[in-house]
């Protein structure tokens, strides 16, 4: 090894090269990459904060990968039956399935294997939280506008392979908790009405908890969706990049260019530094802050449940769907249609179909058909926020009629009165908070008008202390004389 | 512009401690070790020894007679505001009273709340032996969980407890604004009672339903609820997946994203332009 290490540097001539030079210029003569790379390391992104949430979610899930890869070496998707020996008092001597054998061992025998597994959970927490902000971040801004109605049909659909991800994750373990959620899970399957029974077997390899379903879901969770979402992942990064990242308004910026930072040396610095963050926050939480424990929960048995068993957060939601819908009872074509198909069924597929179809949608309404490389800013488009913080609202009551048992505890408020209570709030805070949004969108806008409250101060020079203040370019965007290079000695606008 | 990034440096410093307080808040520290003394783990408090002693039942007549007759009635028959108690026996009124659930702090009909004991020793004492002489309740349990296997007990817990108490222990809600109790305070022979003697909406698991040996194990698993650690860090309460959501978003979440807020915000004196061809 040392001989190889030191024959390069022996030949006089290449004494002065520095090694990272040489093996560049190595690469490059037998890959030819030198061109591509500095087009990529040339690439300009627009600077805004609220850029850097996806990439939150992006270095979330290179977390969940690290983590997720550790853990496979020592987690056993089997349902067969094993005694507990480990060093857990309160199991010792039962019999438990392979599974949660093994998650047991990853929490108590295997080195670090505890922090890695609440890791990968804070992880996959996070993971679906950024994706959300992120998903709110392009849908208030209208990023998904032409042309990049593409990548927000992938970005919705990495949403929610995230989100079904996450909850195969949840339920592999074989404790209490994940199997009331698979036990949730197949009776949502079997109310599908005519086909609901024969998903449901076909699915769990038949009757509940059918013999297969553990494995399965490993191979789904560990292969089959992060597979997808890593193709997707990168071809929606290579679509950002070949559209070019959209960027609000501003001097000097236009529909045509890119005012930012290029690659090399900054964004690419900026990147890594949210990986190292994001890495951090999660790190923190793992090893500080204690999830899902699964020893606490007990091994899965069919007839066992306990109260306050909740899905993880993403989908709390579907949850709260369940939990407040009245018990109604419908028929069709003389069928029974079973009543957790409506909530648990039907409400997520019309919320990812109007999500897919967002960008068709509003382009049909508003007959703008144009190409936008310019961001909204949300209070100029009053009907979309409107319309975007009513949803908003509208989830988050049934989020938070999922956590209904453990808000009745923690506040001491009747439960019986949590659920007429959020079947109210579920039609009546979506329309409030919209209406709100809306006003304040308007009056908002109102001020930047000419004429308006603060014009004065909006056309004013740049005073040596504006540095925060929300000025907007009035000038059309493609005036040549407002170049950047006149910007750059001025205060930063934002 | 040192001013600024100062005020974001301590804005997540903040953002960090808020953190730590809501986990050390919401955390379920190591259960309290029985206050009542160090020589009395399981709970009795009372001297069971006296309970058959005549002085003793009549210091408890007179304790009654002061406290608890407004609402129970004389002699225990029951009155408008508070049912009778004849049969409540020596449990009842042990539970009852070393849990500080009686005398109650709410109106007639509303659930009693754990709280401090009013009596002291002697007198809880006293008031047991008036109780169980009314009539024919059941006796003081005695446990023995030292025992018992931990893990059976757990199996039995999750089966028959869980459903209300939740697997952690930590309570749970009942219809109505009842709650079923959390059992981290509880002391040993408090568990034994309140399984055969049913408080308020929790039914009566008799020997035919647990034997004594089984409320043994199930009072030992309590206890090592109430004993074992944390090793994952901080408990967040103990109750599963909401209080997660919540430091996920908050923290998780909110700290990410003011190191987006940082990281994005700085800026370079002078700006790159890339002309694109749309």
């Amino acid at each position: 090894m040392s001989t190889d290490r030191d024959r390069p540097s022996s030949p006089p001539g290449r004494r002065g090269t520095p090694l990272t030079r040489r093996t560049v210029r190595w690469l490059d003569r037998r890959v030819g990459a030198a061109g591509m790379a500095r087009k990529a390391l040339d690439k300009v992104f627009p600077d805004h904060w609220s850029f850097l949430i996806g990439e939150i979610a992006l270095w979330s899930f290179v977390i969940l990968l690290l983590t997720g890869v550790y853990l496979t070496f020592f987690f056993e998707p089997s349902l067969e039956k094993v005694v507990y020996d480990g060093s857990y008092e309160g199991l010792r001597g039962l019999e438990i399935t392979r599974a949660y054998d093994s998650a047991l061992d990853i929490s108590f025998e295997v080195r670090s294997g505890l922090v890695m597994r609440q890791m990968h959970h804070w992880a996959a927490l996070v993971f679906v939280a950024s994706t959300s902000a992120h998903l709110c971040r392009v849908f208030f801004t209208g990023a998904f506008r032409r042309p990049r109605e593409l990548n927000w049909i992938i970005g919705v659909t990495l949403m929610i392979l995230a989100i079904v991800n996450g909850f195969t994750g949840y339920s592999l373990l074989d404790d209490q908790l994940s199997g009331t959620g698979l036990r949730i899970a197949y009776n949502i399957a079997i109310s599908i009405p005519l086909v609901g029974t024969w998903i449901a077997s076909l699915f769990f390899g038949g009757e509940f908890p059918g013999p297969d379903i553990i494995t399965r879901l490993y191979v789904i969770h560990i292969l089959l969706v992060p597979g997808v979402l890593l193709a997707l992942i990168g071809l929606h990064m290579g679509l950002l990049v070949r559209q070019r990242h959209t960027q609000f308004s501003g001097p000097g910026r236009t529909e045509g260019n890119v005012v930012g930072e290029r690659v090399w040396p900054t964004y690419l610095a900026k990147g890594l530094g949210m990986f190292f963050l994001t890495s951090a926050v999660l790190a923190a939480l793992g090893g500080l802050a204690q999830i899902n424990p699964i020893w606490l929960y007990g091994p899965y048995e069919p007839a066992d449940v306990s109260t306050a068993s909740q899905p993880d957060w993403y989908m709390g939601w579907l949850d709260g769907a369940l939990r407040i819908m009245p018990s109604w009872e419908l028929r069709a074509f003389g069928f029974e249609v079973p009543n957790p198909f409506l909530q648990a069924v039907l409400v997520p597929t019309i919320t990812f179909l109007l999500l897919f179809l967002w960008p068709f949608l509003e382009a049909r309404v508003t007959k703008d058909h144009a190409e936008h490389h310019l961001l909204d800013r949300p209070r100029d488009r009053p009907v979309r926020t409107a319309l975007g913080v009513a949803a908003l609202a509208f989830y988050t009551v049934l989020f938070f009629a999922g956590g209904s048992d453990v808000l009745a505890v923690t506040f001491g408020i009747p439960i019986n009165v949590l659920f007429p209570a959020f079947q109210v709030l579920l039609v009546v805070l979506p329309a409030v908070a919209g209406y709100l949004a809306y006003r304040l969108c308007k009056e908002l806008a109102q001020r930047d008008q000419p004429g308006g409250e603060h014009h004065a101060r909006e056309v004013a020079p740049p005073a040596p202390d504006s540095g925060e203040s929300h000025r907007r370019d009035v000038a059309p965007d493609d005036t040549p004389e407002r170049q950047p290079a006149a910007e750059a000695g001025g205060k930063p606008r934002r | 512009m040192l001013a600024a990034r100062t005020c974001r440096v301590v804005a997540a410093g903040a953002g960090a401690s808020l953190a730590t307080v809501l986990a050390v808040l919401t955390g379920v520290g190591p259960a309290a070790a029985a206050e009542e003394g160090h020589d009395d783990p399981l709970g009795y408090v009372v001297d069971l020894d006296a309970l058959d002693d005549p002085a003793v039942v009549a210091e408890g007549r007179r304790l009654y007679q002061r406290g608890c007759v407004s609402c129970h009635g004389a002699d225990g028959v029951g009155a408008p505001s508070g049912p009778p108690l004849e049969d409540a026996g020596a449990a009842s009124a042990h539970f009852y009273l070393t849990s500080g659930r009686m005398p109650a702090a709410v109106p007639a009909g509303a659930q009693p709340q754990r709280k401090r004991p009013a009596y002291d020793s002697e007198e809880i004492t006293a008031l047991v032996a008036y109780v169980a002489s009314l009539g024919d309740g059941p006796e003081i349990p005695r446990v023995h969980p030292d025992e018992a296997d931990v893990a059976v007990g757990g199996e039995l817990f999750r089966q028959d407890c869980a459903a209300c108490h939740s697997a952690t222990g930590g309570g749970g809600a009942q219809s109505y604004g009842r709650i079923a109790p959390s059992l981290m305070e509880s002391t040993p022979v408090q568990v034994a009672e309140a399984m055969r003697i049913g408080p308020g909406q929790m039914p009566v698991f008799g020997p035919e339903r647990f034997s004594d040996e089984e409320v043994d194990e199930i009072v030992r698993y309590v206890q090592f609820l109430q004993e074992v650690g944390d090793p994952g860090g901080f408990a967040l309460g103990r109750i599963g997946p909401i209080p997660e959501g919540f430091v996920a978003i908050v923290i998780g979440l909110g700290a990410t994203l003011l190191a987006a807020f940082w990281v994005g915000k700085r800026r370079e004196q002078s700006h790159d332009v890339e002309e694109g061809s749309a």
